[in-house]
C-alpha cells in the first residue's frame, strides 16, 4: 500500500465520521486541513472588508424606469409659473434628452409638497408612508448619471459603466465580502412589476465566476430555478441520491486527488440545505398579520411589491449579503398623473413597512437600504398624443435626479445637495453614480479603488476610475 | 424675469476665464522662466523619452502643434489655451499636472504671460530628436523564432518535439513525468477536446480492443475528420466572435437570420480552412476582390456587435460603441493585446497610444451595416420557382388595405420631419423609430431612397416597417382602423407559406468615407487631431498609405508579425491543457504572464505560421506524451508546481456548459446529431424570458420534436435572458470577445443537473436503455449505465455503493403512491415494474450527476 492509498482510507475514514451526525454540513476545510492539503477556498466564505464595516448587508430597491423627482422628492414650485411655455433657449441649450426637444413647454407638477418628520424634508403627498420614515431618510437631491437612457443607465448604475460585460453590484460586493449564509446565496434578486430593460445585467457576475451571480428568486414555478425535486421525487429519495452522489463522488476524490471533487461535493451539500431552507424562507404563517397588513400584502396593488419587501426582509435576517429588488416601470413618457399614482400606490407602504420592520427588529443598524431609480425626468413634458387629455409625461433626465438611502452608517433625517428651481442642472453636492456606488462599498468596509478583479490584463473596478466617497452621508 | 437671468448668470459662472489665475505683469523670459517649470513638471510625460497624448513640450514646433487634442498653446490669448486651463485645474477639465503640487499661482501667471507676449520659443533650446518609431524589448514583440528542439535524457518517453521542450524544462528541476492515462480516460479527453462529445461504448470497446500500434494515432484520426469537430471549434471561436442571437439592449430584438454566420465557421472549420484565409474573410470578407456570398457572410464576424434600438438614444454614440468593440475585438482575438485601454489615455502598460488605438479603430470606422441574401445550399430553386406567385398575391393584398397610398403620404411626412425636427412631438418620434426599428435593413437609409432605386428586398423592408410602426405617426386608434395590423398578420403568414431566402449579417464599407480621428479623453464626441487606418507604430509597419480591413488581415497573419501565431496557438493549448504556456490567454501585454515554455511557445508558432491548419497544429499537441499523461494529481508535485505550469501531468476540467448538455443526451440516447441550421429553442423554465424588457411571451416558440435534443451550441442565445443552464456553467455571456471559460463549481449548477428537467429526462431515457437493452442482473445493468455515461465499469466498491442505495431508494419508492413512481418513469417496458423503472431512473440520474460526469480527466 502507498503512502497515498493510506492517506487515502483515512480520508475517506475521516469524512464518514464528521457527515455520520449529521447529512447537513460537511467540514471540508476541516477535513481536507487535517489531511494535510491546502483546502480550495469556498470563494463565497465570509471575508474580511478592508476596514471596520458600518453595513453588513444591503437591500436596493431599485425603482426600474427612472421615477420622476419634481414629482416625488424635489419640489420646484417655480414650474407652475412656466407651465405649459418653453423656456428661454439660453438655459436649455446644453440639454441632452432622449425623445423631447428642449423646447418643449414645462409641466408643473400637480402633487402637493409638505415638510415630514422632525427633519421637515419635503415629500410629496405621494408618499405618505415613505414621509412617515423622513428621520431617518438620507435624501440625495443632486444624483447624476453619464447615461440617459435605460439599458446604458442600468449598466451604469449596476456595473459602473455603460456597456455591458462587467460584473454587477452585488457580484462585487459578494466577491469582497462572501456570504454569511449557509443556506441561501448570497446575492438574491427578486422582480417585480414588468421586465427590466438589463435585464440580468442588472445582477450579472460579469467577468466573476459564476458563483458571485444573483440568484433569481422567482414569483410563480420554483423560487429558485430548478429548487424543486423532479416531479414525484421526494425529500428523502433525493437524499438518498445525494448521499450516493456523495459516495461515488468521494471515491474519486480518494483516486485523482483534486480537490474540485470535494469542492463539488460541498456545492450539492449547499444545493439540498437550498432546497430544504427554501420552503420555510417563503413561509409567511409565522408572520403577524399586522406585519402582512404593515407590508401592503393585502392589497392588490402593493401585493407583488409588498411581499417581496417582506421576503426581503427574511433573507436579510438569514444572512443574505446583498437583496435586490427590481420593481418596474417608472418610465412615464405620457400620461405621468396616472401613472405615477400607481408606481406610488405600489411601492410606497412597502417600502416604509420594510424600514420600520428593519428599525424594530435593530437591523437597520447593520443593513444598508438603498431606493431610487438609474436617472430622472424632465421639468418639461413630452407629449406623444396631443389630442388626448392628460397625455403629458416627462423624458429622461439625467442630472439633479433623486435616491435615497437609510440605515447602517447613514445619517437620516437630511437632505444633500440641491437643484435649480427648474430642476434642470444641479446647484450643490453633485453625487455620481460612481460617488453613489464608493459610499456603498465604504460603508460596507471596502475601499473602492483597492476592490479589483484582474481581467483581460486589467485590473477592473466597480467605479472604474473614479468615484469619491460622500461623506455628508456618513453617520 | 430677473429670476431668470439671475439662473442663466449661474449656469455660466464656473468656467469664465476670470477665475484663472492673473497673468505676469512684467515681461518673461522663456529660458529662465518658462523652460524651467515645462522641463521639471512637464516633460517626465510630455518630452523627448514619452508623448503622452502625442503632446511634446521639449521643442516649440511640436508643442505648438499639440497632441491628439490640438494645439494647448494659443498664442497671445492665454485664457484660451488648454495649457492654461489645464494647470490652472478650471473646472470641467482634468487638471495638470496629475501628480505632485500644483503649480503654484505665480507660476500660472508665468505661463500666461509668456503666452499673452506671443509664446515666443527661442530656437535650439533643445535638440530636435526625430521622432521615431517607438521599440520595446517585451518578448511578446520580438520576432517568432523556430527554435533548436533541446536535448533530452528521457528519450523513451518522447513522443514528438513537443515532448523535448517539456521534457528538458522537467529533467531540468529532476521532475518525473506522469504515466500514460488509461485508454479509456485517454479517449474521453480527446472525444472531448476534439469533437466536445463523449464517445460511444461501441468506439470505446474499438480502441481497447485495437492492439495494433498506432491505435490511438486512428482515434486522433477518426476525431479529427468527424464533423463534429467543426462544431467544437465554432464554440471555441463563437466565444471569440460575442456570437449571440440577439442585439442585446433593452428589447433585445432577436436576430433571426445571426445562425448563419455560426454556419460559416462550421464549414470553415470543417474545410480547416487556413487561419490567414480565416481571419480575411472574417475581418473582409465584403472588401475582397470579387467577394463571394460566402466570403460576405463571413464579415458577420464584424456584425456580431450589440445594438441599440432604444428611443431617443444618439446613434452616433452607439456606432461609435459598436467601432471600438471592433478594435478592441480584433486587439484582443488577434493580437492578445488589451488595446481599448487606450480609448481614453495611452496604455498605462503597454507601448500601445491613444493614437494607435484610434489608428486600429480607423479600419472599422467606416463600416455601414447591411443584411444580404446567403441562402443555403438548395433554397434557391424553389424561392425563384414560387417568387412571382408571392410577389402578386402580396401585391394584392397591399392594394386592398390601400397601402400605396397611405405609405406614400408617410414617407412625405417622414421626410419632412427629418428636415423639421422638434416641430411635431409624434413625427419626431416616427422618424426615430424608422431609426431604430426597422427589421431586418436599415430604414433611415432607404426611407430617403427614390422608391424606383430601391431594391425589392428594401422595399419590402421598408412596407413592412411602415405597417408595424405607423401607429406612431398617426396613433393606434386610426391604425387599427386602417385595419394594418391585421395586414401585418396576413402577410406574415404569406411569408410563411412561401419558401424564403435565408439572410446573412454583413458590412460594407460607406460611400461617404469619414475621417478618422483621436476622439479626446474617450469621448464620441470630442474630436481630436486627425489619423489614418493603420497598425500600433510599435509593431512591425504595415507599409500602405491607404489600408483596408484586408491589408489589416493580411498584416495579422504575416509571417513577420509576432502575435497572431502565438495568440492562437496558446489558446488552442489552453483549450487541452486548462490553462496556456502563456497564463494570461488574453494579455500578450507587459502586465501579461511570460509564457512557462517561451521556447514551446515559438516552435508551435512557427509550426502554425508554416500552413496555418487548426487540424494539424492540434494532431500535433494531442499525439505529444504531454498531452497523453494521466492528470491525477501527485503528492511531489503540490509543493513544486502547484498550478501544474510545469507540465508533469494532465489536468481535470469541468467540461464548457455545452458539453455539459450534450454529455447528458449523448449518455441517454437522445441527442439529435444534425450539424448546422438555425438555433433552437430547447425547454426552459417558464418566468426566465419575463425578466427582460418588454413583451417577451413570444420570444421562446419551444422547439419540440427533434430540435429539442439538439447540442448545446444551437440553443438561441438572447443575451439580457440568456438560457439558465449555459450561464450556470459559465458559458460566455456574448457581449464581448471571450478569450477563455471561468470553471467555477456552484450549488446552481448542482440545482441544474439535480432538477431540471431536461437533465432527468436524459436519466429517464438512460434507465429506459439500461433496462430495455441491458442485461437482466443488477451488476449488468448498473454496467451498461455506467458505460453509457462514463465509459468504463464500476468499481467493485462502486457497484457495492450502487447496490445499497438500490435496496434503500426501492424501499422508499415502494412507500411512493403508484402516480409517483409513474412521474419519475413515466415510459414503460414490459420486463420491468413500475417501482424497478422508477429507482433506475433515480439510478440514472445519480450517474449523470458525478463529478466525473462532467470533468474530462
Amino acid at each position: 500500500m502507498t503512502f497515498q492509498q493510506f492517506q487515502a482510507i483515512q480520508t475517506r475514514r475521516r469524512f464518514f465520521q464528521s457527515t455520520a451526525a449529521g447529512l447537513g454540513t460537511i467540514a471540508l476545510a476541516n477535513l481536507l486541513e487535517a489531511e494535510g492539503r491546502t483546502p480550495i477556498a469556498n470563494p463565497l466564505a465570509p471575508k474580511k472588508p478592508h476596514f471596520p464595516a458600518k453595513a453588513k448587508r444591503v437591500v436596493f430597491l431599485f425603482m426600474e424606469g427612472a421615477p420622476s423627482q419634481m414629482d416625488l422628492f424635489d419640489p420646484k414650485p417655480e414650474l407652475q409659473k412656466w407651465h405649459g411655455k418653453p423656456l428661454p433657449p439660453s438655459m436649455t441649450k446644453d440639454l441632452k434628452l432622449a425623445f423631447i426637444k428642449p423646447t418643449a413647454s414645462v409641466l408643473g407638477s400637480p402633487f402637493q409638497f409638505s415638510p415630514q418628520g422632525k427633519c421637515g424634508m419635503e415629500l410629496s403627498e405621494l408618499l405618505p408612508h415613505i414621509g412617515s420614515t423622513a428621520d431617518d431618510l438620507c435624501l440625495i437631491r443632486s444624483m447624476h448619471s453619464e447615461a440617459f437612457n435605460h439599458h446604458p443607465g442600468q449598466l451604469f448604475l449596476f456595473s459602473g459603466h455603460m456597456i455591458g460585460g462587467r460584473p454587477s453590484m452585488g457580484a462585487w460586493v459578494n466577491y469582497g465580502l462572501g456570504s454569511e449564509s449557509q443556506n441561501l446565496p448570497g446575492f438574491v434578486v427578486l422582480a417585480s412589476g414588468a421586465g427590466t430593460s438589463a435585464g440580468s445585467d442588472n445582477y450579472t457576475n460579469g467577468f466573476l465566476p459564476s458563483t458571485y451571480a444573483g440568484t433569481v428568486f422567482r414569483n410563480s414555478g420554483d423560487p429558485i430555478l430548478y429548487l424543486s425535486n423532479p416531479d414525484g421525487v421526494s425529500n428523502d429519495s433525493q437524499r438518498a441520491r445525494l448521499d450516493l452522489i456523495r459516495d461515488v463522488n468521494q471515491e474519486r476524490y480518494v483516486s485523482t486527488g483534486d480537490q474540485e471533487i470535494a469542492s463539488r461535493m460541498h456545492s450539492y451539500e449547499l444545493a439540498y440545505r437550498m432546497q430544504m431552507n427554501a420552503p420555510e424562507l417563503l413561509d409567511f404563517s409565522k408572520e403577524k398579520p399586522e406585519t402582512i397588513e404593515s407590508y401592503g400584502i393585502n392589497r392588490k396593488e402593493s401585493k407583488q411589491f409588498g411581499t417581496n419587501c417582506l421576503l426581503a426582509r427574511r433573507l436579510l435576517e438569514r444572512g443574505v449579503r446583498f437583496v435586490l429588488l427590481t420593481q418596474g416601470s417608472w418610465d412615464h413618457h405620457s400620461a405621468i398623473n396616472k401613472g405615477i399614482r400607481t408606481a406610488t400606490s405600489i411601492c410606497d407602504q412597502p417600502t416604509a413597512a420594510l424600514i420600520k420592520d428593519l428599525k424594530q427588529r435593530g437591523m437597520l443598524e447593520d443593513t444598508l437600504l438603498v431606493w431610487g431609480g438609474e436617472f430622472g425626468r424632465t421639468p418639461m413634458s413630452e407629449i406623444r398624443r396631443p389630442e388626448e387629455a392628460d397625455n403629458a409625461g416627462r423624458d429622461h433626465h439625467p442630472d439633479g435626479y433623486s435616491i435615497f438611502m437609510t440605515g447602517a452608517g447613514v445619517k437620516g433625517g437630511q437632505v444633500i445637495g440641491k437643484t435649480d428651481p427648474l430642476g434642470l442642472s444641479i446647484l450643490e453636492d453633485k453625487v455620481s453614480v460612481y460617488d453613489l456606488q464608493a459610499t456603498m462599498l465604504h460603508l460596507l468596509g471596502m475601499d473602492h479603488t483597492r476592490l479589483t478583479y484582474r481581467h483581460m490584463g486589467r485590473d477592473f473596478r466597480l467605479t472604474d476610475v473614479h468615484g469619491e466617497l460622500v461623506k455628508k452621508i456618513l453617520s | 424675469m430677473r429670476f431668470v437671468f439671475a439662473f442663466v448668470a449661474f449656469l455660466a459662472c464656473g468656467l469664465a476665464a476670470q477665475d484663472l489665475p492673473p497673468a505676469t505683469q512684467h515681461p518673461v523670459d522663456f529660458k529662465s522662466d518658462v523652460e524651467p517649470i515645462f522641463k521639471t513638471r512637464c516633460q517626465p510625460c510630455h518630452g523627448a523619452k514619452l508623448q503622452s497624448s502625442g503632446l511634446r513640450l521639449d521643442v516649440g514646433e511640436f508643442a505648438l502643434k499639440g497632441g491628439y487634442g490640438g494645439a494647448p498653446i494659443k498664442p497671445g490669448d492665454s485664457a484660451a489655451s488648454a495649457l492654461i486651463q489645464r494647470v490652472a485645474g478650471m473646472k470641467g477639465v482634468p487638471p495638470m499636472p496629475p501628480a505632485g503640487p500644483r503649480l503654484s499661482l505665480d507660476q500660472v501667471g508665468v505661463l500666461r504671460a509668456w503666452i499673452d507676449q506671443g509664446a515666443k520659443w527661442p530656437a535650439g533650446s533643445a535638440p530636435v530628436a526625430a521622432a521615431e518609431r517607438p521599440k520595446s524589448n517585451h518578448w511578446a514583440f520580438q520576432p517568432i523564432r523556430n527554435p533548436t528542439v533541446p536535448t533530452v535524457t528521457n528519450t523513451a518517453w518522447v513522443k514528438n518535439d513537443i515532448d523535448r521542450f517539456v521534457l528538458a524544462r522537467l529533467e531540468k528541476d529532476s521532475i518525473a513525468v506522469s504515466p500514460e492515462a488509461d485508454r479509456i480516460t485517454l479517449l474521453r479527453r480527446l472525444s472531448f477536446d476534439l469533437i466536445g462529445l463523449p464517445p460511444t461504448p461501441a468506439e470505446t470497446d474499438k480502441f481497447l480492443n485495437d492492439k495494433q500500434s498506432g491505435a490511438y494515432e486512428r482515434q486522433v484520426e477518426r476525431l479529427l475528420s468527424s464533423k463534429h469537430f467543426a462544431e467544437r471549434w465554432a464554440r471555441h471561436w463563437l466565444d471569440l466572435a460575442r456570437y449571440a442571437d440577439s442585439d442585446g439592449y433593452e428589447k433585445d430584438w432577436f436576430r433571426p437570420y445571426a445562425w448563419r454566420f455560426r454556419q460559416w465557421v462550421i464549414n470553415a472549420l470543417d474545410a480547416d480552412m487556413p487561419f490567414d484565409q480565416f481571419t480575411r474573410e472574417q475581418l473582409a470578407g465584403d472588401q475582397l476582390p470579387g467577394a463571394t456570398m460566402e466570403q460576405r457572410t463571413a464579415a458577420g464576424f464584424l456584425r456580431m456587435t450589440l445594438f441599440n434600438r432604444e428611443g431617443g438614444i444618439d446613434n452616433e454614440q452607439f456606432r461609435f460603441e459598436s467601432t471600438l468593440d471592433r478594435a478592441a475585438t480584433v486587439g484582443s482575438v488577434w493580437m492578445g493585446l488589451t488595446v481599448a485601454c487606450a480609448q481614453c489615455h495611452d496604455h498605462k502598460f503597454d507601448p500601445t497610444s491613444q493614437k494607435d488605438f484610434y489608428a486600429m479603430y480607423g479600419f472599422f470606422d467606416n463600416i455601414e451595416e447591411i443584411t444580404i441574401p446567403s441562402p443555403m445550399p438548395g433554397e434557391l430553386g424553389p424561392y425563384l420557382a414560387k417568387r412571382t406567385e408571392y410577389q402578386s398575391k402580396r401585391e394584392l393584398l397591399l392594394k386592398e388595405y390601400n397601402v400605396a397610398e397611405l405609405q406614400a403620404d408617410w414617407e412625405k411626412n417622414i421626410l419632412y420631419t427629418i428636415k423639421h425636427l422638434g416641430e411635431r412631438t409624434d413625427w419626431d418620434l416616427a422618424w426615430d423609430c424608422v431609426l431604430k426599428l426597422t427589421e431586418d435593413g436599415d430604414g433611415g437609409k432607404i426611407v430617403q431612397l427614390p422608391p424606383a432605386q430601391r431594391t425589392p428586398w428594401e422595399s419590402e423592408v421598408l412596407t413592412t416597417h411602415f405597417l408595424r410602426n405607423y401607429h406612431f405617426a398617426v396613433g393606434s386608434k386610426k391604425w387599427k382602423e386602417l385595419k394594418l395590423d391585421q395586414l401585418d398578420t396576413k402577410l406574415k403568414k404569406l411569408k410563411g407559406d412561401y419558401p424564403q431566402l435565408t439572410q446573412a449579417l454583413s458590412t460594407e464599407e460607406s460611400r461617404q468615407p469619414r475621417q478618422g480621428h483621436v476622439r479626446v479623453r474617450g469621448n464620441y464626441k470630442d474630436f481630436g487631431i486627425e489619423v489614418n487606418p493603420d497598425v500600433p507604430a510599435f509593431l512591425p509597419a504595415l507599409g500602405k498609405q491607404k489600408a483596408t480591413r484586408a491589408d489589416l488581415a493580411n498584416w495579422l497573419t504575416s509571417k513577420e508579425n509576432p502575435l497572431t501565431a502565438r495568440v492562437v496557438v496558446n489558446r488552442y493549448w489552453a483549450e487541452l491543457f486548462g490553462t496556456g504556456l502563456v497564463k494570461t490567454v488574453d494579455d500578450f501585454g507587459l502586465r501579461g504572464d511570460a509564457p512557462s515554455h517561451p521556447e514551446l511557445l515559438d516552435y508551435l508558432a512557427s509550426r502554425y505560421q508554416s500552413d496555418w491548419s487548426l487540424k494539424n497544429i492540434l494532431r500535433e499537441i494531442v499525439l505529444s506524451a504531454t498531452y497523453r499523461q494521466s492528470s491525477k494529481t501527485r503528492t511531489d508535485l503540490e509543493s513544486v508546481d502547484p498550478q501544474n505550469r510545469l507540465l508533469a501531468r494532465q489536468s481535470r476540467l469541468r467540461l464548457p456548459a455545452e458539453a455539459v448538455r450534450d454529455a447528458a443526451l449523448t449518455a441517454s440516447g437522445l441527442l439529435n446529431p444534425t450539424i448546422g441550421g438555425p438555433s433552437v429553442r430547447p425547454l426552459m423554465p417558464n418566468g426566465v424570458l419575463e425578466l427582460g424588457y418588454g413583451d417577451r411571451k413570444n420570444a421562446w416558440p419551444l422547439s419540440d420534436g427533434p430540435d429539442r435534443y439538439r447540442r448545446g451550441l444551437y440553443i438561441t442565445f438572447l443575451r439580457t435572458t440568456p438560457y439558465p443552464q449555459l450561464m450556470n456553467f459559465d458559458a460566455p455571456k456574448g457581449v464581448s470577445s471571450a478569450c477563455s471559460r471561468e470553471r467555477s463549481n456552484t450549488s446552481l449548477q448542482a440545482l441544474n443537473l439535480l432538477n431540471d428537467p431536461v437533465f432527468f429526462e436524459a436519466a429517464q431515457a438512460l434507465a429506459f436503455r439500461t433496462l430495455s437493452e441491458g442485461p437482466a442482473d443488477f451488476p449488468g445493468k448498473l454496467g451498461y449505465a455506467f458505460r453509457q455515461a462514463l465509459n468504463r465499469l464500476p468499481s467493485d466498491s462502486e457497484t457495492q455503493l450502487f447496490a445499497n442505495y438500490f435496496a434503500k431508494q426501492k424501499a422508499l419508492l415502494d412507500k411512493e403512491p403508484t402516480a409517483s413512481l409513474k412521474k419519475i418513469a413515466p415510459w414503460e417496458v414490459p420486463s420491468a415494474e413500475p417501482l424497478d423503472r422508477a429507482t433506475w431512473t433515480l439510478i440514472a440520474s445519480a450517474i449523470l450527476n458525478l463529478d466525473e460526469f462532467i470533468t474530462r480527466e
